[in-house]
């Protein structure tokens, strides 16, 4: 589904990824894990079409299709959903208007047709247990005044009904109590299909306590370090990034 | 070229005075042509209108002093109308009250809601109303004040409101010559006294003419005032509106206006805070395209202590236009425990726009929380790319911001019909419209 080649991406003259090789296929979730500062955001970012990085080198092709030639939202459109870090707040515009428009904009493109209000709103009610949201924030400007959690959840919420082909949750467990950390992995892992791809972007292993990953992914400073399953992660957590850096080193 | 204007407006005053059918009182119109020999019309030199030009208006020799018949399509005046809500309508083709357009919904006892050439000479109100000490600001409150024959006197006594809202409906319609219309406003609350009260101002679309008009607002102790300014002129209009607001102890006026049209408008607002507890809100939202001007002034004046403002002013300009924004909050020094917020906020879409913004703030008290903000700016780039992220595409995304970020003004008004016209014309406005309306139905 998503092959990365040699990646190299950079912002204002620093090089941030340096030579990034990942693969990632249909059904499977894969953790990426990393320091701060090592590339994770940058990479999410990248693969969802933010423009104010410069791609130095390297190819990333999704779905047999160059994802460079594609805009934020024709990715989109083509199945691609970021859960952001840190979800804007945009007041003025409805929570539930872009929902419906997003979700349109991306069913009309896959030739599926548009849902009607009605349609729309049995969708809604149905994503929404999935993630406990409580229905007065989907009247609400998104994400104007939604506590940290609750911008959390709203994103996994549009993940829901989006439905992507291709997720990308950069550091969706940041700033969760364990009770909204336990909701927002029951609703990523009632997405899990054959069809559909996760790739989480983490500090901390957490979040894979209750999501747990096929592949694990160690990024620093700008490469995969080291792959292997859910037992990396757990190793690391015991031992620290430094471990897995002067392995590398080493090697 | 003002003196010109003055000696061309001295004429038009000649005939002016001979097609007068009420006795109005003759001394103020000729202490206001008076000021305007003296004083002429302002100059970019003067500081008030440093960023606005009124060469265009004064070039002009707007007829004023013949009554000049138009006639206006009935279905333009109906779609001035707010359809849905039940209002006193009082409705005024080319300066002049018109019965027949008009409509009457049943008032309170007491309540006084007629056009000025209806109420008797004699009437203090009246007096009041047209000719009040010490409001020739400058050469235009002077023309409205010489050439007024037309309006609208509001007065609700002690104790009453008026739920239903009072919508008076300003058009102008082709004539044979291009003219100028002085309408004059007077809203008197009495103590505890309630209303609501619409202005709106348009023309038939491609007329050329001039609205200069007046407002004034006086409201007393425990008063409450809902008021709003819609202007609407035409495309190749000429609009200056001055509104003065004073307000007694424990008043409050919640003022909103929108400036849409004409090729160049100007409003000034001044608000005299008298007592103790008196409090203002002051709503703005100024849309500007192609090559339009448009220029909001206010003034605030704290006098007494715990008065409260809140100002908050937006604008969206496109295009080749312009417009300026001075927002001026004096806080005198026996206001103590004054509150005085302002903002304004500007969102450039071409790069051929501009806007002066000039926040002033004087405070001689020792004890207030004042503050204020002004910015200029572009759309923020983490909301577009979250929209395109969400699938929109990124002409969507930047109408849909744009609206957004105007309809911020407006999204609080009570009325549903009134805000859900004024989101209208916001999105007729804007880049997009179909797909805006879309979006916030």
């Amino acid at each position: 589904m998503l092959t990365i080649k040699d990646l190299k991406v950079g912002v204002e003259n620093k090089q941030i990824l340096k030579g990034l090789d990942l693969t990632v296929n249909a059904g499977e979730v894969h953790a990426i894990m990393g320091p701060n500062g090592s590339g994770k955001s940058t990479l999410a970012n990248v693969l969802a079409g933010r423009d104010n990085y410069e791609t130095v080198s390297g190819t990333i092709e999704y779905e047999g299709r160059d994802l460079f030639e594609l805009a934020p939202e024709e990715r989109a459109r083509e199945g691609i959903f970021l859960a952001f870090q840190y979800p804007v707040e945009i007041p003025g515009v409805n929570n539930i208007y872009l929902l419906k428009a997003a979700l349109n904009g991306i069913r009309e493109h896959q030739g599926e047709g548009a849902l009607d209000a009605v349609e729309f709103l049995q969708v809604v009610r149905e994503k929404m247990q999935l993630v406990k949201m409580d229905e007065s924030l989907l009247n609400r400007s998104v994400n104007e005044g939604f506590s940290g959690g609750e911008k959390k959840r709203n994103e996994i919420f549009q993940m829901a009904v989006l439905e992507p082909r291709l997720a990308i949750l950069d550091e969706t467990d940041s700033g969760l109590d364990i009770d909204a950390l336990k909701i927002v992995a029951e609703g990523v892992n009632s997405l899990r299909s054959e069809s559909r791809a996760i790739v989480i972007v983490t500090h901390y292993q957490r979040l894979l306590n209750y999501i747990v990953p096929d592949y694990v992914h160690v990024l620093s400073e700008g490469k995969i370090i080291r792959s292997g399953s859910r037992e990396l992660a757990v190793e690391l957590e015991e031992k620290g990034y430094d471990w897995v850096r002067q392995e590398a080193r080493a090697a | 070229m003002s003196e010109a204007a003055v000696s061309h407006y001295l004429a038009e005053y000649e005939q002016f005075r001979d097609t007068l059918t009420a006795p109005w009182p003759a001394q103020p119109r000729a202490a206001a042509l008076d000021f305007l020999k003296t004083n002429g019309f302002p100059s970019r030199r003067t500081e008030q209108w440093k960023y606005t030009d009124v060469t265009p208006i004064t070039r002009k020799k707007f007829t004023v002093g013949r009554p000049a018949p138009a006639t206006v399509d009935d279905a333009f005046v109906d779609s001035l109308r707010f359809s849905r809500l039940d209002c006193h309508e009082l409705v005024f083709i080319n300066g002049s009250f018109s019965a027949a357009l008009s409509r009457n919904e049943p008032l309170p006892d007491g309540v006084t809601v007629k056009s000025l050439r209806s109420v008797k000479p004699d009437d203090a109100l009246l007096l009041e109303s047209c000719f009040p000490d010490g409001e020739i600001k400058n050469a235009f409150s002077a023309l409205n004040t010489a050439f007024v024959n037309d309006g609208v006197l509001i007065h609700v006594p002690d104790n009453t409101e008026v739920a239903t809202p009072i919508h008076i409906i300003y058009v102008t319609g082709q004539a044979d010559e291009t003219l100028m219309s002085n309408p004059r406003n007077l809203v008197a609350l009495g103590r505890n006294a309630g209303a609501s009260v619409i202005e709106s101002f348009a023309g038939i679309p491609d007329t050329e003419y001039f609205t200069n008009s007046h407002t004034g607002i006086l409201g007393q102790a425990g008063s409450r005032l809902d008021y709003y300014s819609i202007q609407q002129e035409s495309q190749r209009a000429y609009h200056i509106g001055n509104t003065r607001i004073r307000q007694q102890a424990d008043s409050r006026v919640d003022c909103h206006t929108l400036s849409l049209g004409g090729k160049l408008a100007r409003s000034d607002i001044d608000v005299e805070l008298d007592e103790p507890g008196a409090e203002v809100k002051l709503n703005g939202l100024y849309l500007t395209n192609d090559r339009q001007h448009i220029d909001n002034h206010t003034l605030i004046e704290h006098k007494q202590p715990h008065t409260v403002s809140n100002e908050h002013f937006r604008g969206v300009m496109n295009g080749h236009s312009r417009a300026v924004f001075n927002g001026k909050v004096i806080v005198h020094e026996q206001a103590q425990k004054t509150e005085a917020h302002q903002s304004n906020a500007n969102l450039l879409l071409s790069g051929s726009a501009e806007v002066d913004t000039k926040p002033e703030l004087e405070i001689y008290a020792d004890d207030v929380r004042c503050s204020h903000g002004a910015t200029v700016g572009q759309l923020d780039e983490n909301m577009l790319f979250y929209l395109r992220s969400r699938a929109l595409d990124e002409h969507a995304a930047r109408s849909l911001l744009t609206y957004a970020f105007a309809d911020e003004i407006i999204r609080d008004i009570r009325f549903p019909e009134i805000r859900e016209r004024l989101e209208h014309s916001i999105a007729g406005e804007l880049p997009d419209t179909d797909l805006i309306e879309e979006f916030v139905k």
